[in-house]
């Protein structure tokens, strides 16, 4: 059976974390916790001229079974992130990571090329870029 | 093994890290820390035990092509950065860790003197 601790640690020092971690909330930082926490996995988005780079921080998971699709300009990630179950006799002091079914949508540009996509899992990030279509990259226009 | 509070550097606003999420679990061997390490990579991370206070910090790496403009991001630091307080019977010594796809795992095992043992109860 997999139980919490009924004493992890004391009051004040939980108060004082949780004090910290609002303030690093206001001003310093989003906490990897709060988004992990809504929406796992975190997201950064990016791009240049030629590409759209969309970085997916979902550390221990099998890529195989990670499900990424493109449909009318939508881009899904899906998956499910399994953790190894504590064992019978084991006490669980702190549970902050994700684990289930997960699914994050984004929407992409319209000048995207669907055809043209690549995506690698490294160090726990998936690393989805996609490239944008030859015609609706910058040119030069010669005045005559 | 508790959360240490007491941290505080003088630099520690310029050194703004993301507290990576973490499972702590005990059982009669010891303790087992699991670390959310996204993008870091196996060179990059950085684990040390001074006295009793056990520091994980990790620095991400991306890859990112030239000239590229974030539009969205939800991981806005490059660093994570977590302690922890040992307690006694936990032998800093001796930590194994394991660390793949951006998950650390930490086994601290307990001290020899503070395996559990079983007390008699005589009835007299």
């Amino acid at each position: 059976m997999m139980y919490r601790s009924l004493f992890p640690r004391d009051v004040l020092s939980e108060l004082d974390r949780l004090q910290r971690e609002m303030q690093q909330g206001l001003h310093l930082s989003p906490s990897i916790r709060g988004i992990a926490r809504g929406s796992f996995p975190a997201m950064n988005v990016g791009g240049t001229a030629k590409s759209v780079e969309i970085y997916a921080f979902a550390p221990g998971i099998d890529p195989a079974t990670l499900d990424v699709q493109i449909e009318k300009g939508v881009l899904t990630v899906a998956g499910e992130r399994k953790l190894d179950p504590p064992g019978e006799k084991a006490t669980v002091h702190i549970d902050e990571r994700f684990a289930g079914r997960f699914r994050r949508v984004v929407t992409l540009p319209d000048d995207i090329d669907a055809n043209a996509v690549e995506a690698k899992y490294r160090d726990g990030v998936l690393r989805i870029s996609i490239a944008r279509k030859e015609d609706a990259q910058p040119r030069r226009i010669t005045i005559q | 093994m508790s959360e240490n509070t007491a941290v505080s550097k003088p630099d520690a606003r310029d050194d703004a890290a993301l507290q990576p999420p973490v499972d702590v679990i005990e059982d009669t061997s010891g303790i087992t820390l699991y670390a959310d390490l996204a993008g870091v990579p196996k060179d990059r991370l950085h684990l040390h035990v001074e006295g009793d206070a056990l520091t994980i910090e990790g620095e991400v790496d991306l890859e990112m092509p030239e000239g590229m403009e974030s539009s969205h991001a939800e991981v806005a630091l490059a660093r994570y950065r977590r302690v922890f307080t040992l307690s006694k019977e936990l032998d800093a010594s001796k930590v194994g860790a394991e660390f793949k796809n951006g998950v650390l795992k930490l086994s601290i095992p307990k001290a020899e003197h503070a395996q559990p043992r079983k007390v008699q109860v005589k009835v007299m």
